[in-house]
């Protein structure tokens, strides 16, 4: 069978990346991020990307690291608020930059993996964000028309996966990851653990294994952006 | 005397009724968790979690565990875990049944403002606009002035809309205001903090409202 295993991101990545690409990129904050494709991309130098991302990490970690080498031409995402490399370049209209409800974000990679082109939402409907965009009626309510995402590449974030390529998610690190993985005309994915051929419980795969072409196990820093904690009293 | 953030954050946990799934904003509304009581609570955290426990004890944090404010917080024996996709899906599809958030402006016909002031840096609208589009009630808990002074619960907005006629009920430092629908009924004074006047409310606030 193809092998989908690869040994790290640059060798995963290997004749994926060209400039002017459309990236599709999984995780919440820094939660869940695909921190060695995001790391592999930095060292190819490929430039003028398109990001699509919830966030766009911070100064010096997670898409951050994109932004600082400018590599990064346009980002469609929700919230961009930790970033400040960010600010400086977009207020210099150094940057695009596209926002995206969240909930629209994640149905427009869902709807683009799924072979959807667009879907109609109530989100947005009477703000900025719907403006030029196809309203329409439905039962005497007002939606407006979202296109679906697909990206020249998508690069993913899980717990475990098996050599076939299923993904197993753990807790909120999971997020956008299943959308993105959909979203790629190729998915890359990096994972904690490559485990044995049958480990993963088939009822509990989160991503089956037909949306993702390679898979290689990276080091994770995991970094905590909020780090919040009660103090155990004193006993 | 003006409610304190506490007081608040307690008046708008009357909102809550048993076996409510809730959103909680970022700020002041997620001081509301701590006033439930014995009510049944299920908090949802849109970036992929129901049934939201209160922050890890120090040193058991888990980097893969956080909330839509990206704190680390706790798993309960109820809680479970899904994509951003789902997530959206019971926001959106408007399965939560209340969410309560926070305000830079409120119009009197019930548009909200919180996510953007032109020519400052905007961070963007995360799930705020799937939010007050999807849940069938919103709550908004804000200051009844901003730090000028001025009114926040206004005729029309000034900011650009995360929704349009989506606030149900406001609550500020002073006053609770109450809306019965979504189809044209004014907001009606329906509580004032302790030792302020309807009159001292309506000379702070530039909407119209009922009372």
């Amino acid at each position: 069978m193809a092998n989908k295993v690869y040994e790290d991101a640059a060798s995963a990545l290997d004749g994926l990346l060209f400039d002017g690409m459309t990236i599709v990129s999984g995780g919440f904050g820094l939660c869940g991020i695909p921190e060695n494709s995001i790391a592999a991309i930095r060292a190819a130098g490929v430039k003028n990307l398109t990001v699509v991302s919830n966030n766009a990490g911070v100064d010096g970690f997670g898409l951050g690291v994109l932004l600082e080498t400018r590599q990064v031409k346009k980002m469609i995402s929700s919230y961009v608020g930790e970033n400040k490399e960010f600010e400086r370049q977009y207020l210099n209209g150094e940057l695009e930059l596209e926002f995206c409800p969240q909930g629209t974000l994640a149905e427009r990679m869902r709807a683009g993996g799924a072979g959807i082109p667009g879907f109609y939402t109530r989100t947005g409907v009477g703000t900025l964000v719907a403006e030029g965009k196809e309203h329409k009626e439905f039962d005497g309510d007002t939606f407006i028309l979202e296109r679906g995402i697909v990206g020249d590449l998508a690069i993913v974030k899980a717990w475990k996966a098996d050599r076939f390529g299923n993904l197993v998610f753990r807790k909120t690190a999971r997020n956008f990851n299943p959308m993105a993985a959909t979203a790629g005309k190729v998915t890359v994915a990096e994972v904690e653990e490559i485990v044995e051929d049958g480990a993963l419980d088939p009822d509990l795969i989160h991503t089956p294994s037909v949306f993702v072409q390679r898979v290689f196990v990276g080091q994770f820093e995991k970094r905590i952006e909020q780090l919040t904690v009660r103090k155990r009293e004193a006993a | 005397m003006p409610w304190t953030r506490d007081e608040m954050a307690a008046r708008a946990a009357r909102e809550l009724k048993d076996g409510f799934y809730v959103n909680l904003g970022i700020g002041m509304p997620t001081l509301v968790a701590n006033h439930a009581g014995d009510l049944d609570i299920t908090l949802q955290s849109e970036n992929g979690m129901l049934g939201m426990g209160p922050f890890p004890w120090e040193g058991e944090a888990d980097a893969d565990l956080i909330n839509a404010g990206k704190q680390t917080v706790t798993e309960l024996p109820r809680t479970s875990y899904f994509s951003s996709a789902d997530s959206f899906a019971m926001i959106r599809g408007g399965h939560m049944d209340l969410s309560i958030l926070g305000a830079m402006e409120v119009a009197e016909n019930g548009d909200l403002a919180n996510w953007m002031v032109p020519g400052k840096m905007v961070k963007g609208m995360g799930g705020a606009m799937d939010l007050v589009a999807g849940t069938p009630r919103i709550v908004v808990l804000m200051e009844h002035v901003d730090k000028a002074g001025r009114p926040k619960f206004i005729p029309q907005c000034t900011l650009p809309l995360t929704g349009r006629n989506v606030v149900d009920v406001v609550i500020t430092d002073l006053a609770v205001f109450e809306r019965p629908d979504r189809k044209g009924s004014p907001f009606r004074l329906v509580e004032t903090a302790p030792g302020v006047t309807a009159d001292e409310v309506k000379a702070k606030t530039s909407a119209n409202f009922v009372y």
